[in-house]
């Protein structure tokens, strides 16, 4: 056999993109070839897979795609008791744990009606805040991996790995805590734990020095960055971009200050917003943001400190679990525990949208209720989802150096993509 | 519809509790909308489309009107360019097979409004098989929405620039998010012969 049917052959039995081809348009001439980025591929942020069109070097066209990551999240939460279904909605973002629990509580606390007092409300806009700073530190370690600065990596790993800590402390486990759950929280702080929130926020801007030191006035880095993936402000809303990377397209929504959830109308705090929608603009809302967290998280703390022994936990029972304590002296307190985690309970039919702005975008959870205890249809919206379809548009007529610092600036999650 | 409720492995009393009340269930009688006031409504009104929503539903602070599939352009049409809902918050189905078969599909698309600061919900009623008009010339984002879409339901959106599977391998059989799609059963890969091989 001929070395060119052997091609043709295989071109054949593969799916179109993973071997590379190339293409001859003989009307204009050009000759583009298609490679294929990913699913594997360290700065596609987990797996994700681009097929792309190039001439030269340049980007002709970009196919994202996605699915590699799909667990079928949702189907699986349509099968659970509301209070069961709460531990997958910390394994679909995994990096924006907290903020996925708060979305789904905010739903199922619509549903069931029930008010939460207000120290789990000032806990879960703290534990929202140390989590957008955790994941913000995460993009910023792998976005200037991908552009090749490597040291900021380490550092910000370490930032976040204290913020790991800091929920272990609070809960036993470091990443997914289901800690913020439909009733308030699942308990409240133990001893030692403000204070190591505390020795966290006092080191904080000193590192947020030297971020800025390492990258802000980097020549390399403005190079790379400056005037690279622009989205105009129409571009975004068209791609339904939301959080950070619509922000830096120049349109000021940030729902924390448009739809204020969990008290953050009471929060003094200021939303960056860019100027010209490239890359370098997304990395300095996202540093802002980051600015404006450690805010929150001081005045977050001020206020749960102010409240010593204050509930963090609905006192309705049909919704949370009673105390501990009581489990040994009442009976009621055993049967309604045994109710919760056996059966669950029932929200009347309806709707519910709970909704927050989480590190990468609007994060929404919407719930159907059917009357029975499990929910009928939960819906997630993941931001990244909306955030990757800008991606073509960003990188299309670009250099294919570029696509790795697009990906990284629009900070995407493959779980949150494909949940 | 015992096959259905035997499917979603539903009980005596969940039946119970769901035949009594869920979602009016497309009982309204059209343009029966009074007594109802929103700023999308008066536009609604304007264009005169008010005899084509068949529900209304306030679903916990967020206005949702379910229309028919022959008029939802013409509704996210006015939506985007008179009501300033500029900006599609999420597009997404529901399959309703245990509550209606003649209404077993739900498109939902929820839309925000950044210079109001409010949402509303506008949602397009199919039965089984029957197509719904793509969104994708009015919001450039339910591209990708639309095709999840199609993949977990299998609803065919008429004019879609590019109407393929997203999540699921392309060489799928079924739609997932279903409710008639079985939780389970899937085949271990690389187990087909596994009998065999240990009998060896």
């Amino acid at each position: 056999m001929q070395n060119s049917d052997l091609m043709s052959e295989r071109s054949t039995t593969f799916p179109a993109g993973i071997e590379v081809e190339r293409q001859h348009d003989p009307d204009t001439g050009a000759d583009t070839m298609t490679i294929n980025m990913g699913p594997s591929h360290p700065s596609t942020h987990g797996v994700l897979r681009l097929v792309l069109e190039l001439d030269g070097e340049n980007v002709v066209r970009c196919t994202p795609h996605i699915g590699y990551l799909h667990t079928g999240i949702e189907k699986t939460m349509e099968n659970l008791s509301y209070y069961k279904a709460l531990v997958l909605t910390d394994r679909e973002d995994y990096l924006s744990n907290l903020c996925n629990n708060l979305a789904y509580s905010l739903a199922v606390e619509q549903l069931v009606d029930v008010v939460i007092p207000e120290k789990s409300q000032v806990l879960r806009v703290l534990l929202n805040e140390l989590e957008r700073i955790a994941s913000h530190m995460l993009w910023l370690g792998t976005h200037a991996l991908d552009i090749g600065a490597m040291s900021v990596f380490f550092y910000t790993w370490q930032d976040r790995d204290l913020i790991l800590e800091i929920k272990e402390h609070m809960s036993g486990v470091r990443t997914k805590t289901s800690w913020i759950c439909p009733g308030g929280l699942r308990g409240d702080m133990p001893s030692g734990w403000y204070e190591r929130v505390e020795s966290f926020l006092n080191q904080f801007p000193k590192r947020m020095e030297m971020y800025e030191g390492l990258l802000s006035n980097n020549p390399i880095w403005l190079e790379r960055t400056r005037g690279v993936g622009v989205l105009t402000p129409q571009d975004a809303l068209d791609a339904g971009l939301t959080g950070p990377s619509l922000r830096a397209s120049g349109v000021a929504w940030d729902l924390r200050k448009s739809n204020p959830y969990s008290g953050y109308e009471q929060y003094e705090f200021d939303i960056a917003v860019g100027q010209y929608g490239d890359v370098l603009d997304r990395y300095r809302v996202r540093m802002e943001e980051l600015r404006q967290s450690y805010e929150i998280c001081r005045q977050a703390m001020k206020r749960a400190l102010a409240m010593p022994g204050a509930p963090v936990r609905t006192n309705d029972r049909k919704i949370a679990p009673p105390p501990k304590a009581e489990l040994d002296t009442s009976m009621e307190a055993l049967i309604h525990h045994f109710k919760l985690f056996t059966e669950g309970y029932h929200p009347p039919v309806g709707e519910a949208l709970g909704v927050v702005e989480g590190p990468r975008g609007e994060k929404a959870y919407y719930v159907i209720s059917d009357g029975s205890n499990r929910p009928y249809r939960v819906r997630i919206k993941g931001p990244s989802f909306y955030n990757l379809q800008a991606l073509p548009k960003m990188c299309e007529g670009r250099l294919v150096a570029d696509v790795v610092a697009m990906i990284g600036s629009i900070d995407i999650v493959l779980g949150d993509i494909d949940r | 519809m015992v096959d259905a409720d035997v499917r979603l492995g539903l009980s005596g009393s969940d039946l119970a509790i769901r035949n009594k009340t869920f979602h009016s269930a497309l009982t309204m009688t059209p343009g029966t909308l009074d007594g109802i006031s929103h700023r999308f409504l008066s536009v609604v009104n304007e264009h005169g489309l008010q005899e084509s929503v068949v529900d209304f539903q306030n679903c916990n602070g967020i206005p949702s009107f379910t229309v028919t599939p022959d008029v939802i352009e013409a509704f996210l049409r006015i939506a985007k360019e008179n009501s300033s809902y500029d900006l599609l918050s999420d597009c997404f189905g529901v399959d309703r097979l245990a509550f209606s078969t003649a209404h077993r599909f739900e498109v939902v698309y929820s839309l925000y409004s950044i210079q109001h600061s409010d949402r509303i919900i506008v949602r397009v009623a199919l039965a089984l098989d029957q197509p719904c008009p793509t969104a994708a010339g009015i919001y450039p984002a339910t591209v990708w929405p639309e095709r999840e879409i199609y993949d977990m339901f299998g609803v065919e959106f008429t004019g879609h620039p590019d109407l393929r599977r997203i999540l699921m391998p392309d060489d799928w059989v079924g739609h997932p998010l279903r409710k008639d799609f079985p939780l389970g059963g899937e085949e271990v890969e690389f187990s087909h012969n596994v009998r065999e091989q240990e009998s060896k």
